[in-house]
C-alpha cells in the first residue's frame, strides 16, 4: 500500500504546484492590464530575448533546414519522391520544428537567465526590497518578462522558419543539384497561411510558458545557492515539458480533421 | 513580564498584539505584544531563530500572521488590500541584513529607487536627491556610479540606508545593520543610524543580536524569545533588569535559562 501511497501524494504534489502556477499566471496577467507598465524594463527585456537569442535560434534553425533536406531526400528516394523535398522542408520548418526548437533553444537560454537571476533577488531579500520601496514585484519583474516571451518569440521564429528553408535550398541546391528556380517554387505551392501563423501562434504559447517558468521557479526558489539551483533546473525542464504537450494540443486545434 | 507600552505621553506609532505566525507545524511567533512609540528608537534583541525577522515582516505585510492585530497610526493593517498595503509601505523604508541592493541597478539608482518607482519623481531630480543622500552617509559622488558589487559591504550598508532614507519615511526598520561588519565600520553604522533617526525624526524599529549595537541605537530595548516579548525597558534598565533571560543574553552567557537550540527541530 506504501506504493500506492507514493503515487497518490506525488499526484497532490502534482496538482498542488498547478493550482499555484495557475494563480501565480492571473495575478501576474492582471497586473498586465493595470498601470504602471514599465516600458524601460519591457524593452530591455525584448532585446535579451529577441535580439539577443537570434544567433542560436539561427544557427538551430539553419542545420535543422539542412538536415532535412538532406534525411528527406535520402528517405524519399527509395520511392522516386524526391520532388517532395521542398514541399516537406517548409512544412516541417514552419508548422513544428521551427516554433518548437526556438522555444526549446530560449527555455534554455532565457528560462534559465530569468529563473537565476528572480532566484537570486528573492533569497538576497532584493524583492522584498522592492515591495518596501512601494513597488510591486510582479509588475517590475514578472510582468515585463511575460510580455516580452509573448511577443518575442513569434519573432524570433519567423526568423527560423526563413533561416530553416534557406539552409534546406542551400543542402538541395549545392550538394542535391536541384535546380533553384523549381525547388523555391515547389517551396510557395503547397504553403497555406495556416502553416506559418500556426507555428506563430505556437511560438507565442511557447514564449509564454518560457517565461512563466522562469519566473515562477525563480520567484518560489528557497534556501541559498542551492535552492536558485534547482530553480532553474525546475524552470527549464517544466517549460520544455510544457513546450512539447502543448505543441500537441495546439497542433490539433489547428489541424484536427 | 512588565507591560510593553512606551513610556507615558509618547503615542503609539506601531502597535502589535497577539500576533500569532506559524510555518507548518513551527511556531513563530506566540502571540506577540510590542508598542513603538512616535518617534523612539526600539531596538528588539534576541538570538537567531527568536522569531525577530518574521514579526519585522509581519509588520511590513510580506508574510501574514494567522491572527493578531498590527495597527500602523491606529490603523489595523491585517486585513489591508493590495493598494492599502502599498499605501502604508510608503511609509516604511527599511535596511536589509544582506543591504539587498539591486545588482541591475547602479548605486544612485538604487538609491533613487524609492523616488522614481514608488513616487513618480523626474529621473533628473531623484538623481539629485540620492547624490545628497549618499553625501549624507558619507559616501562621494564617484561612488554614485558604480555596480553595488563593485564595493565593500561597508560601504553597500551605508548605500542601502542611503536608500532607506532617500523617500523620507516616518518608520524605518534596521533588520541586523551591523551584521557582517568589522568592529569600526559597525560602528559607524551605528552612528549613522542615530544621526539619520535624529534629524529625520523618524520611528525606528531594529532587530539585533549585536549588544553594542543595540546600546548605541536604542532608545528602549525589548526582548524577543520563544516567539514572545519577555522583557522592555529603557536601555539603561537593561543593564540591571533582574530578569535571568536579559542576563545571559546581554552579558552572552552560555549558562542561563535560555537553552540553545543545538539540533534541528
Amino acid at each position: 500500500m506504501d506504493f500506492l501511497a507514493a503515487i497518490g501524494r506525488a499526484f497532490l504534489i502534482f496538482l498542488e504546484s498547478t493550482g499555484r502556477i495557475v494563480l501565480f499566471a492571473l495575478r501576474a496577467l492582471s497586473h498586465c492590464a493595470r498601470p504602471p507598465l514599465y516600458l524601460r524594463l519591457i524593452g530591455r527585456q525584448m532585446i535579451d530575448i529577441g535580439y539577443y537569442s537570434l544567433p542560436v535560434v539561427g544557427l538551430t534553425a539553419l542545420f535543422t533546414g539542412m538536415v532535412l533536406a538532406l534525411q528527406s531526400y535520402t528517405g524519399f528516394a527509395r520511392f522516386q519522391a524526391e520532388g517532395a523535398v521542398a514541399t516537406v522542408v517548409v512544412l516541417a520548418i514552419t508548422r513544428e520544428l521551427g516554433p518548437v526548437l526556438a522555444g526549446l533553444m530560449v527555455a534554455g537560454r532565457i528560462g534559465a537567465a530569468m529563473a537565476a537571476e528572480i532566484g537570486t533577488m528573492r533569497v538576497t531579500e532584493q524583492i522584498d526590497a522592492l515591495s518596501t520601496l512601494a513597488t510591486n514585484p510582479l509588475k517590475y519583474l514578472v510582468v515585463p518578462r511575460l510580455i516580452a516571451g509573448l511577443t518575442m518569440l513569434p519573432l524570433l521564429v519567423l526568423v527560423a522558419d526563413i533561416v530553416g528553408v534557406f539552409g534546406g535550398f542551400l543542402v538541395s541546391v549545392y550538394q542535391l543539384n536541384f535546380n533553384p528556380a523549381v525547388y523555391l517554387s515547389k517551396t510557395w505551392e503547397f504553403l497555406k497561411v495556416v502553416d506559418v501563423v500556426s507555428g506563430l501562434v505556437k511560438a507565442s504559447v511557447f514564449g509564454f510558458f518560457v517565461a512563466l517558468m522562469g519566473c515562477y521557479h525563480g520567484y518560489h526558489s528557497r534556501g541559498g545557492a542551492e535552492g536558485v539551483g534547482t530553480a532553474t533546473t525546475n524552470a527549464v525542464v517544466s517549460a520544455s515539458i510544457l513546450i512539447l504537450l502543448s505543441n500537441y494540443l495546439i497542433t490539433g486545434l489547428f489541424f484536427s480533421k | 513580564m512588565t507591560d510593553p507600552s512606551p513610556p507615558p505621553g509618547t503615542p503609539a506609532k506601531i502597535v502589535l498584539s497577539g500576533v500569532r505566525k506559524q510555518f507548518g507545524a513551527k511556531v513563530v511567533l506566540e502571540g506577540l505584544d510590542l508598542e513603538v512609540g512616535r518617534s523612539e528608537s526600539l531596538v528588539v534583541i534576541g538570538g537567531s531563530g527568536t522569531g525577530k525577522s518574521v514579526m519585522l515582516k509581519c509588520i511590513l505585510g510580506l508574510l501574514r500572521p494567522e491572527s493578531g492585530s498590527i495597527r500602523v497610526d491606529g490603523e489595523e493593517t491585517i486585513h489591508y488590500s493590495r493598494g492599502d498595503r502599498e499605501r502604508l509601505l510608503r511609509k516604511f523604508g527599511m535596511l536589509f541584513q544582506g543591504s539587498a541592493l539591486f545588482d541591475s541597478l547602479r548605486v544612485w539608482e538604487n538609491v533613487a529607487f524609492g523616488l522614481i518607482q514608488g513616487r513618480a519623481m523626474p529621473r533628473r531630480q531623484a538623481r539629485e536627491l540620492a547624490f545628497a543622500k549618499l553625501a549624507a552617509v558619507g559616501l562621494g559622488a564617484d561612488v554614485g556610479e558604480l555596480a553595488p558589487s563593485e564595493l565593500s559591504g561597508g560601504m553597500q550598508k551605508r548605500v542601502a540606508l542611503a536608500r532607506a532614507i532617500a523617500t523620507e519615511p516616518e518608520i524605518i526598520f534596521f533588520d541586523e545593520p551591523t551584521t557582517g561588519l568589522d568592529p569600526i565600520m559597525a560602528d559607524v553604522i551605528n552612528e549613522l543610524i542615530v544621526k539619520c533617526v535624529k534629524e529625520l525624526g523618524v520611528t525606528a524599529l531594529s532587530i539585533t543580536h549585536d549588544m553594542a549595537s543595540a546600546r548605541k541605537i536604542a532608545d528602549r530595548i525589548a526582548m524577543i524569545y520563544q516567539g514572545r516579548i519577555i522583557w522592555h525597558g529603557s536601555r539603561d534598565d537593561m543593564e540591571h533588569s533582574g530578569n535571568p533571560f536579559v542576563d545571559q543574553f546581554i552579558n552572552g552567557r552560555a549558562e542561563g535559562p535560555i537553552r540553545m537550540q543545538v539540533r534541528a527541530l
